[in-house]
C-alpha cells in the first residue's frame, strides 16, 4: 500500500459537488459528492456516496478504509461542519493481536475485512478523508491475486465483527452490487439505501450463516431443498471506480472513470471470470425458487440479484447445509431456550458482582433480552474498551456535535492491553534450523523423546483397552472414568494421546460420534482448583475464577442438555490434585456418573495404589474400578521401541542396543532414559572418530561410556579430587564415628580428631577457622550433612555417603 | 603506577577465562556442542553443570554462551534466559522474570503480570506454539539450580523439562549447581523427563598444574606496552615460583583447598602491595597475604579480652576440664576465679562479684561463639547462671593464656 501522506491534508480544500436535499427526519441537508482539491496542484478528486475511501487514521502506512455511506453538513455547529457516515473496513493489523489467530491462514497483504459491529462509531469528519480507493469483493473460495500490480486495490472476502471472521452474506454482496449499479451516473441518493439494507434484515442472515458454519458437520448427510437466506454468491465488484451502470447478474465489465491506472486489471480479473457466470445463471434461477417461501424479508431482491459463479456441486453443497441447519435450528431453539437464558440470567447475575474482567466477557443485561435469535452469543463484544479508547485517542473529540460524536480519526488500532485474549509467541527464529547431514543426526533426531513415531510399539493391549473404554461410551453416549497408573516413562500418556488420535480419525470417518476432547494437567497448574479454570477455558473459552468456573462447568454437566457431544478429558497427574476436602477430584469423578454429562475421564498418575492410599471412599468409589497399570517395559520391550524408531538407519550395532535396553530394564524401565542414553552415545560416537568419511557406528564401548556418564555416582570422584585437608576431615570424621560407635558427631569431637590426624601425616597445624571452612565445603556439596554454621564448636556432622564409599575413595 | 597495577589486575581476569577453558577442556566441548544442537539444529536438551563452590561453573558456561553468540548464525537466533535461584526464590516471581527476559511481556500489554495461574498458562501456552525447526531456541540457565527444586510441586522444572522433551519450542535447560545429590531432590516424573547429562567440574588437577597456574595468573602478556618491565615483572615471578618459602605458602593453600577463587584472593592481597616504590612482589608479601588469608578469627577475639575476662575464660577452662563438658553456673565460675585470684592476689586485683557478673555476661554476648545457652530463666534470682562453655582449643588463644600466666 502507498504511502498517504495525510500531511498534505493542511493544503486541501474540501467542497460539496451538487445540490443539497434535506433530510426529512433529521433536518441536515446531505450531498451526494465531494470533491477534495489539493491547493497547489490541478487535480481534483471528486468523491461520491458510495464510493469506497482511505481516511486519515494513526498510521500513515494504512489509512483506515470505508464505505462512503453519506455526505451531509452539520448544521448545529456555529460554523458548519462538513460530515460523512461511513461504514467501516478493517485490515488485518487493527484486528486485535489477540482475536488474529481466529483467522486460520495468513492474510494476503491487501486484504481487508468488512467491519460488522454496529457499536462502532461510523460518524467522521468529512476533511479526514484522504481520497478514494478500490475495493473488490471476493467469494469464500475464491484466491486473492497476489501478484497485482495496482497496489489500490483492497479485497474483502470476510466480515469481522470482533468475535468471528464470517464469510461476507450474500446481503453483502447484494449491497455491492447494487452500489454498483446505482453509481453515480444514476444519480439516486444512495446514502437512504444503503441505510435501508443495514437494517436489521441482514445481520439476522449473518446470525444464521454463522449457525451454518457451525452445525456445518451434523448436518452434512441430509440432502434438502436449498436454504435461501445464504445463496453463496462469489464474484468481484469493482466499485469504487465503475460508472457504467450494470443490468443484472451477467458479466460485468468495468471501466474505471477516474482511475485509469486500475482498470486494465479489472478487466482482466473479470475476464477470466467470464465461463463462469455464465454458467451460474442457471442454476440461480432453479435455486432461488425457494427464497419466497423460506424468508420474505428485504433479503429477496437483493438475493435475486446475485450471480453465482461456484461450480454445480459446490454451490448445493452448502445449500443443503443451510436448509438443514435452519431447522434443526428450529428444533433446537425451543428447547435450548430455556437453559441457555437461565445461564444467561445466571451469567449476569455472576458477572455483576465478580469482577471487571469478567464483565466483558458475560452478557450484559441488554443483550439478553433480544437475544432470541443469536442462541450461541455467549459473549458480547468489548463494547466499553472499544468506544472509550476511541474517544480518547480522538484529538478532535473536543468539538462534539449534538447529532453525532465526531471522532475524525477511526480508532481501529489493535488494542495492546488484552492479556487474556493474547497468543504468545516465541519469536521465530531468522535462519530455518538446519536439517540432520548425517546418519548420526538423523538417528539422534529420531532418538530424541520429542520425536513422535508412527506407532507405539510394546504397547498394543493397553491401547486397546483404553480405546474399546472410550469408543464404548462414545457409542453409547454415556460417561465413565478411567485410572491408568504407572511409573514416569512407561509411555501413559503417549498411549492415550494415540488413542484420541485414533478416535478424532475414526470421528471423522463417522464410525464413531464426533467429541470434544480436553487435556489438563495437574503439574501445569499452580494450585488444584485451578483445573476448572482450564477446564471451562478448554470448552467454551471463556474465562472466570475457580468458583465460578466450578459451578458453570457444574451446571453445565449436570443439566439436561440436548444434542450435545461428548467430551472426552484426560486429566495428567493426577495426584497433585489432591485437596484437603478433595472437592477437585470428586467432582471430576461425579460428573461422569450423570447422564447428561456424556464426560469421558481419562485419569494418569504415576502410584498405582492412588485411590486406596490418599482418597476417600466416596471419591474412590467413584472414579470405580476400571484401572489399568502400565508396567515398566522390559528389555526386550526397550529394544523393540529402539529398533522401531531406527528403522531404516544403520547407526547402532545390534548388541549395543541389546546392552543399552538390559541396562536400563534392569534400573528403571523408563523409556526415557533408554532414548536418552542413545542419544548421548551417537555424540560421544560422533566426537570419538572425527573422520570425514566414516559415518560412524554406535558401538558398546560408546554406549557404556554414556552410560557411566549418566548413572555413576559421583561421589567417588568428588572425593578423590578434594583437597589434602578434605580427605583428612573426611578421615577424622570416619574415626570419630569408629570411636563413639554413632553415625554423628560434633565438630568439636572431628576436629579433635582432625588435629591427630594432622600431627601424625605431617601436615601444619590446622586452625579452627580452616578446618571450619573446610568443613563448610564439603557440607555445601553435601558430601556432610552440617547444621547452620552458627552452632560453631557443637555444630552436628554426618555423612551423606556410605562410609564405605569413602573408605574405597581415600585409599590411593 | 598504579594504573600498572590496575591493569595487571584486568589481565589476571582474561587469563583466568582461557585458563579455565583450558582446564575444562572437556566438559567445555561437551557443553559447546550441547548449546549449537540447540541454536543450530533445534534440538531441545536438559544438562546439568555440577562441582564444588569456585569450581568454575558459571564461567564455564558464560565463556561457552560467548563464543556460541559469536557465531553469526546463531546470535540472532537465541534467546536466553538467566535465572537464579537466591533471587527467584518461587516459581511465581521465576515466571515474571521468564516472561520479562523473553520480552512477551510487551505482546500483551501492561496486564501481563496477572494472577500466578495466568501467568503460568500464558507462558506455557507461549512456548507450547513453537516447534523445533520454526521456532527461535531459548537457552534457560538456572543458576542455584539446587534451590529450584525446592518450589511447590517443582512445577517451574516440570514444565521446563516436559517442553524439552516434546515436540515444542526447543530449550536448553540448564543447571547449574554445587550439590552432587542433586538427581535425589528431583521428583520422579521431574527426574523422568530430565535427560540426565551431568557435567562434572571437579577441580582434578594437581600441585605441579597448581603452580603453573599460579605462574600464568601473575605473568604479564606479551601486548603488555612496556616491554622492559613486563620482562622483568615475568623473570620475578618465574623467581618466585622457584623460592621454596613461596611453594611452601602455596602448598598450604592448595591443601586447604583448591579452589581456584582463593587462590585468586591471595593473589590479589599480595599484590595489594606493589607500589611504585615497590614494583615487584616478594615471597614475604606472599606469606603476609597466606597470614591474612589464614587467620584463626576466634584467637583475634582473644587478644582483646581485657584481665578480668582472660581470668574468668581460664575459669571456666579449669570447670570444662573437671567436668567433662557438663554445663556449670556463674557460681561455679566465680568460685574458682576466687581461687585463682587468692593463689595470684598480687597479680590480679580482685573484684566485686557484681563486676565479675557483668564481665562474664558481656563476654558471653559478644562471644555467642564461645559461650553459649544462657538460660534466661534461672538468672537474676540466684546470679546462678547457666553458662555452657564449650571447649577452648584455639590455639593462639592457649599461647596467649600461658604467656599472660607466667608474666
Amino acid at each position: 500500500m502507498a504511502c498517504y501522506s495525510t500531511r498534505l491534508r493542511t493544503r486541501q480544500t474540501y467542497s460539496w459537488v451538487g445540490k443539497p436535499f434535506l433530510n426529512p427526519k433529521l433536518h441536515y441537508h446531505s450531498y451526494k459528492e465531494m470533491s477534495v482539491k489539493i491547493e497547489g496542484g490541478l487535480t481534483e478528486i471528486h468523491i461520491q456516496v458510495g464510493q469506497f475511501v482511505l481516511i486519515e487514521g494513526d498510521d500513515d502506512e494504512n489509512p483506515y478504509v470505508a464505505k462512503l455511506v453519506e455526505l451531509f453538513e452539520d448544521d448545529s455547529e456555529p460554523h458548519s461542519k462538513k460530515r460523512a457516515r461511513v461504514q467501516w473496513f478493517i485490515r488485518f493489523c487493527e484486528v486485535p493481536v489477540s482475536k488474529r489467530h481466529l483467522l486460520g491462514r495468513k492474510p494476503a497483504a491487501q486484504e481487508i475485512f468488512w467491519y460488522d459491529y454496529p457499536a462502532c462509531n461510523s460518524n467522521i469528519n468529512a476533511e479526514t478523508i484522504i481520497g478514494r480507493v478500490q475495493v473488490v469483493a471476493l467469494g469464500p473460495d475464491e484466491v486473492i491475486p497476489m501478484d497485482l500490480k495496482n497496489e489500490e486495490t483492497l479485497f474483502v472476502k470476510l466480515s469481522w465483527n470482533e468475535k468471528t471472521f464470517r464469510p461476507l452474506s450474500s446481503e453483502l454482496f447484494a449491497e455491492f452490487d447494487k452500489l454498483r449499479e446505482c453509481s453515480p451516473r444514476c444519480q439516486k441518493p444512495v446514502g437512504a439505501k444503503t441505510k435501508a439494507v443495514r437494517s436489521p434484515s441482514w445481520t439476522r442472515a449473518e446470525h444464521d450463516i454463522k449457525r451454518i458454519e457451525s452445525r456445518h458437520s451434523t448436518s452434512k448427510s441430509r440432502p434438502t431443498p436449498s436454504h435461501p437466506a445464504t445463496p453463496r454468491a462469489k464474484k468481484r465488484l469493482e466499485l469504487s471506480a465503475l460508472k457504467t451502470p450494470q443490468k443484472t447478474g451477467e458479466i460485468h465489465s468495468s471501466c474505471a472513470r477516474n482511475d485509469k491506472k486500475a482498470s486494465p486489471d479489472c478487466q482482466r480479473i473479470l475476464r477470466t471470470r467470464v465461463p463462469a457466470l455464465n454458467t451460474m445463471e442457471i442454476i440461480e434461477e432453479r435455486t432461488l425458487k425457494p427464497i419466497y417461501r423460506g424468508w420474505p424479508s428485504s433479503v429477496v431482491p437483493s438475493v435475486i440479484l446475485t450471480p453465482k459463479n461456484i461450480k454445480k456441486r459446490e454451490a448445493e453443497e452448502p445449500e443443503a447445509q443451510d436448509e438443514t441447519t435452519s431447522t434443526s435450528h428450529r428444533i433446537r431453539r425451543k428447547s435450548s431456550f430455556l437453559t441457555l437464558n437461565r445461564i444467561r440470567q445466571q451469567l449476569r447475575f455472576l458477572g455483576n458482582s465478580i469482577s471487571n474482567q469478567e464483565e466483558d466477557e458475560f452478557l450484559p443485561a441488554a443483550e439478553i433480552s433480544d437475544s432470541s435469535s443469536e442462541e450461541e452469543e455467549t459473549s458480547t463484544p468489548p463494547l466499553r474498551g472499544r468506544t472509550s479508547s476511541r474517544v480518547s485517542r480522538d484529538p478532535s473529540s473536543s468539538m462534539k456535535s449534538s447529532l453525532q460524536t465526531p471522532s475524525k480519526t477511526p480508532k481501529k488500532t489493535p488494542k495492546p492491553h488484552t492479556p487474556r485474549h493474547a497468543t504468545p509467541q516465541i519469536r521465530s527464529r531468522n535462519l530455518a534450523a538446519q536439517e540432520p547431514a548425517s546418519v548420526l543426526e538423523e538417528a539422534r533426531l529420531r532418538l530424541h523423546v520429542s520425536a513422535v513415531p508412527e506407532s507405539l510399539p510394546c504397547r498394543e493391549q493397553e491401547f486397546q483397552n483404553i480405546y474399546n473404554f472410550v469408543e464404548s461410551k462414545l457409542l453409547d453416549h454415556t460417561g465413565g472414568c478411567m485410572y491408568i497408573s504407572g511409573v514416569p516413562g512407561t509411555g501413559k500418556t503417549a498411549t492415550v494421546h494415540e488413542v484420541i488420535r485414533c478416535l478424532q480419525q475414526a470421528a471423522k470417518a463417522n464410525d464413531v460420534p464426533p467429541f470434544q476432547y480436553i487435556e489438563v494437567n495437574g503439574m501445569k497448574l499452580t494450585e488444584p482448583h485451578q483445573v476448572y479454570v482450564q477446564i471451562l477455558q478448554k470448552l467454551t473459552g471463556q474465562k472466570a475464577t475457580a468458583n465460578h468456573a466450578a459451578e458453570l462447568l457444574a451446571k453445565r454437566f449436570l443439566t439436561q442438555r440436548s444434542s450435545q457431544e461428548t467430551t472426552v478429558l484426560l486429566v495428567d497427574e493426577l495426584d497433585l490434585l489432591w485437596t484437603q476436602k478433595q472437592d477437585v477430584m470428586y467432582n471430576l469423578f461425579d460428573w461422569p456418573t450423570h447422564k447428561e454429562a456424556r464426560l469421558v475421564v481419562l485419569t494418569i498418575a504415576n502410584t498405582m495404589d492412588l485411590p486406596e492410599r490418599i482418597m476417600m471412599n466416596r471419591v474412590s468409589s467413584r472414579l470405580g474400578l476400571t484401572r489399568m497399570s502400565f508396567q515398566p517395559y522390559t528389555h526386550s520391550q526397550l529394544q523393540q521401541i529402539l529398533i522401531s524408531r531406527l528403522k531404516n538407519i544403520k547407526a547402532f550395532e545390534d548388541d549395543a542396543i541389546q546392552l543399552v535396553a538390559r541396562k536400563v530394564a534392569a534400573l528403571s524401565g523408563d523409556a526415557r532414559r533408554c532414548l536418552d542414553i542413545c542419544r548421548r552415545a551417537t555424540e560421544i560416537c560422533e566426537f570419538s572418530c572425527r573422520k570425514p568419511d566414516s559415518p560412524g557406528l554406535v558401538t558398546i564401548a560408546h554406549l557404556l561410556q554414556a552410560v557411566d556418564e549418566m548413572f555413576s555416582s559421583s561421589y567417588i570422584t568428588a572425593i578423590k579430587n578434594s583437597s589434602v585437608l578434605e580427605q583428612s576431615f573426611l578421615r577424622a570424621i570416619l574415626a570419630e564415628f569408629r570411636r563413639s560407635g554413632l553415625e554423628e558427631a560434633t565438630f568439636q569431637q572431628v576436629y579433635s580428631q582432625h588435629v591427630a590426624l594432622c600431627r601424625m601425616e605431617g601436615l601444619p597445624y590446622p586452625t579452627m577457622s580452616e578446618t571450619m571452612a573446610v568443613c563448610s565445603n564439603l557440607g555445601s556439596c553435601h558430601l556432610l550433612l552440617v547444621e547452620p554454621s552458627r552452632n560453631d564448636l557443637l555444630l552436628r556432622v554426618r555423612l551423606n555417603v556410605s562410609q564405605d564409599d569413602v573408605l574405597y575413595a581415600l585409599k590411593e | 603506577m598504579s594504573s600498572r597495577k590496575s591493569k595487571s589486575n584486568n589481565v589476571i581476569h582474561a587469563e583466568y577465562l582461557s585458563q579455565v577453558q583450558r582446564i575444562l577442556q572437556v566438559q567445555y566441548k561437551h557443553l559447546i556442542e550441547l548449546l549449537k544442537r540447540t541454536a543450530i539444529y533445534g534440538e531441545s536438551n536438559s544438562v546439568l553443570i555440577i562441582g564444588p563452590r569456585g569450581s568454575g561453573k558459571t564461567m564455564l558456561i558464560n565463556h561457552a554462551l560467548k563464543e556460541l553468540m559469536e557465531v553469526e548464525e546463531v546470535s540472532e537466533n537465541v534467546l536466553q534466559v538467566h535465572l537464579n535461584g537466591l533471587l527467584q526464590i518461587n516459581d511465581k516471581i521465576a515466571l515474571k522474570e521468564i516472561t520479562r527476559q523473553l520480552n512477551l511481556e510487551n505482546v500483551v500489554g501492561d496486564k501481563v503480570f496477572g494472577s500466578f495461574a495466568e501467568n503460568l498458562s500464558f507462558l506455557l501456552e507461549a512456548l507450547k506454539k513453537g516447534d523445533r525447526s520454526s521456532s527461535c531456541p531459548v537457552i534457560f540457565i538456572l543458576d542455584e539450580f539446587d534451590l529450584f527444586t525446592h518450589h511447590k510441586n517443582q512445577t517451574l522444572l516440570y514444565n521446563l523439562f516436559d517442553i524439552s522433551q516434546s515436540a515444542q519450542t526447543p530449550l536448553a535447560v540448564i543447571g547449574l549447581t554445587c550439590r552432587l545429590d542433586i538427581l535425589e531432590l528431583l521428583e520422579k516424573r521431574v527426574k523422568s523427563r530430565f535427560s540426565h547429562r551431568q557435567i562434572h567440574l571437579m577441580n582434578s588437577f594437581g600441585f605441579p598444574q597448581y603452580l603453573k597456574i599460579f605462574k600464568e595468573q601473575l605473568s604479564l602478556p606479551a601486548e603488555f606496552p612496556d616491554k622492559l618491565f613486563s620482562e622483568k615483572w615475568n623473570e620475578n615471578v618465574q623467581c618466585l615460583m622457584e623460592d621454596r618459602s613461596v611453594r611452601e605458602v602455596l602448598q598450604k593453600h592448595f591443601n586447604v583447598s583448591k579452589n581456584l577463587r582463593s587462590l585468586h584472593m591471595l593473589l590479589m592481597l599480595a599484590l595489594n602491595r606493589v607500589t611504585a616504590s615497590h614494583p615487584f612482589m616478594t615471597a614475604a608479601d606472599l606469606m603476609e597475604a597466606n597470614q591474612l588469608c589464614s587467620m584463626d578469627s576466634k584467637a583475634n577475639i582473644v587478644h582483646g579480652l581485657s584481665v578480668l575476662e582472660i581470668c574468668l575464660i581460664i575459669a571456666m577452662k579449669h570447670l570444662n576440664d573437671i567436668y567433662e563438658e557438663e554445663p556449670f553456673n556463674f557460681q561455679m565460675v566465680y568460685n574458682e576465679f576466687q581461687k585463682f585470684v587468692q593463689r595470684k592476689a598480687h597479680s590480679v586485683y580482685n573484684f566485686e562479684k557484681p563486676v565479675v557478673m557483668k564481665a562474664a555476661f558481656f563476654y558471653a554476648q559478644q562471644l555467642p561463639a564461645c559461650l553459649q545457652e544462657m538460660d534466661a530463666g534461672q538468672f537474676p534470682p540466684q546470679m546462678a547462671t547457666c553458662i555452657h562453655l564449650q571447649v577452648l582449643k584455639w590455639r593462639g588463644g592457649i599461647i596467649l593464656i600461658q604467656i599472660f600466666l607466667t608474666s
